[in-house]
């Protein structure tokens, strides 16, 4: 995936910064915004699903799922993701599997979230006392509903703060989407500044467009946070 | 799956792939060596002298640890471009890899500080030990015990984040696979080999780390 070596334009020292062309494709640029937080959001629901379930193998020390669950685990936290990316979009295809760049890169970035939300979750569950689910099943309550009114809501306000950050690195992974060809904010960055070949002026304004994003994810969870909070105590 | 066992590459692709762990290894190194020390003053700075530096700074810092490494990688590049001073992708990628390496370390160099107890501090400088001695003496042996593990972390993070550096044209082991990939079509191969390299560097490392973690914690 060779993109850029070779073909950078060498300016000198009396480059003129042009924002016009920047102006002119701000719209595509947002469009790409949205391709990117809608994969963050998506990958961040479907990486929360799979790490309850690999938080679950992963507490049971012994069996298959354990096993599966721990080869997810660790793949996904000890490999580049950009492997993971490469692996979705270039080496499933020996299996027959072949995904559109949108779908490889929701695949890969859910992966990775599902692997390190996992060991988020697991420490979340520790950090509850046995007690909270022995009493909970003491008063009645099914195994189940244990869980969803006792257990859960405890580990969710432990791990809400490293969820926040985890939800801000996938956003900040999907911008890997350029390198396979998707159009998120980075991939229409790419394509916008090698029309104009204002390279410079473009990642920038792509760089400040992900770091609004990362704050105003940042924000709105702090922002959910102190509401949920405040009805909690 | 055929293309698992009659494999078209040859010694010199090996050779081919092993350079490019060089590089990987090299960029990991260098960013993390210059980017602890950059880290460490950053750190010391930031906890130690007044919360308006520790402010402009951590402002600086968060800039760096919002906007992704690729755009960052690109951007960077551009601009030494633009200046009339362009550097090698190597290059570029090692600044912007040890920045990013600093400014993270940073973090847990103010975390580690703030893990010691300002009593002890006291009583070390109380007992006549210079600011520098109450540092290197205190504040490190303690503060190293609590945040080495992430440090250890961080570095393993940033030789899995040099893959970007592929993006400016150098021939990390990612690239280097891609290369292949492109002449064998055997992408899965290819992909495995090196996902492989990188999880038998990553996978004993943090297993080690996390062992200290939970040996320090008892």
């Amino acid at each position: 995936m060779d993109i850029f070596s070779g073909w950078i334009p060498q300016f000198h020292m009396n480059y003129v910064f042009q924002w016009r062309a920047v102006w002119a494709s701000l719209p595509h640029l947002l469009e790409g915004t949205l391709v990117t937080l809608e994969i963050t959001v998506l990958s961040m629901m479907l990486g929360v699903a799979f790490a309850i379930a690999l938080a679950m193998g992963r507490m049971r020390t012994t069996g298959v799922w354990y096993h599966i669950a721990t080869a997810w685990v660790e793949i996904a936290r000890n490999t580049p993701a950009l492997f993971q990316v490469y692996m979705a979009f270039f080496g499933l295809g020996a299996f027959g599997i072949y995904l559109s760049p949108y779908t490889a890169v929701l695949a890969a970035v859910a992966f990775n979230n599902a692997g390190y939300l996992a060991e988020t979750l697991r420490g979340g569950f520790k950090a509850v006392p046995d007690t909270q689910m022995s009493a909970a099943r003491s008063l009645g309550m099914s195994g189940l509903q244990a869980h969803r009114y006792v257990v859960l809501p405890q580990v969710l306000r432990i791990v809400f703060l490293p969820m926040t950050n985890q939800m801000v690195w996938a956003m900040l992974t999907t911008s890997l989407g350029m390198v396979v060809g998707l159009k998120e904010l980075a991939g229409v960055t790419q394509l916008e500044q090698s029309r104009t070949f204002r390279t410079f002026e473009f990642f920038l304004a792509a760089a400040a467009i992900y770091f609004l994003m990362a704050k105003a994810i940042l924000y709105s969870a702090r922002l959910v946070a102190w509401r949920s909070m405040k009805r909690g105590a | 799956m055929n293309a698992l066992l009659n494999t078209s590459l040859t010694g010199n692709d090996m050779l081919f792939l092993l350079k490019g762990a060089a590089g990987t290894l090299a960029l990991t190194a260098i960013a993390v060596i210059a980017g602890s020390l950059i880290g460490v003053v950053l750190g010391v700075v930031r906890a130690e002298r007044g919360w308006l530096l520790d402010r402009v700074l951590g402002g600086l810092c968060d800039v760096l640890r919002s906007v992704p490494l690729l755009i960052q990688l690109i951007l960077f590049n551009s601009f030494v471009s633009l200046i009339g001073f362009p550097l090698s992708a190597f290059a570029s990628g090692a600044i912007v890899l040890s920045l990013y390496m600093a400014v993270n370390c940073a973090e847990l160099v103010k975390a580690g500080i703030a893990s010691v107890p300002r009593m002890t501090r006291w009583a070390s400088r109380s007992l006549g030990m210079t600011y520098a001695c109450d540092l290197r003496y205190i504040v490190l042996p303690i503060g190293l015990r609590t945040v080495f593990p992430s440090w250890v972390g961080l570095s393993l993070a940033i030789m899995k984040d040099s893959a970007l550096v592929s993006v400016l044209g150098f021939f990390e082991l990612l690239k280097s696979s891609q290369t292949l990939i492109t002449r064998t079509q055997e992408p899965l191969l290819l992909l495995l080999i090196v996902g492989a390299f990188y999880f038998a560097l990553s996978f004993p490392i943090a297993r080690l780390a996390a062992r200290f973690e939970r040996s320090t914690l008892r």
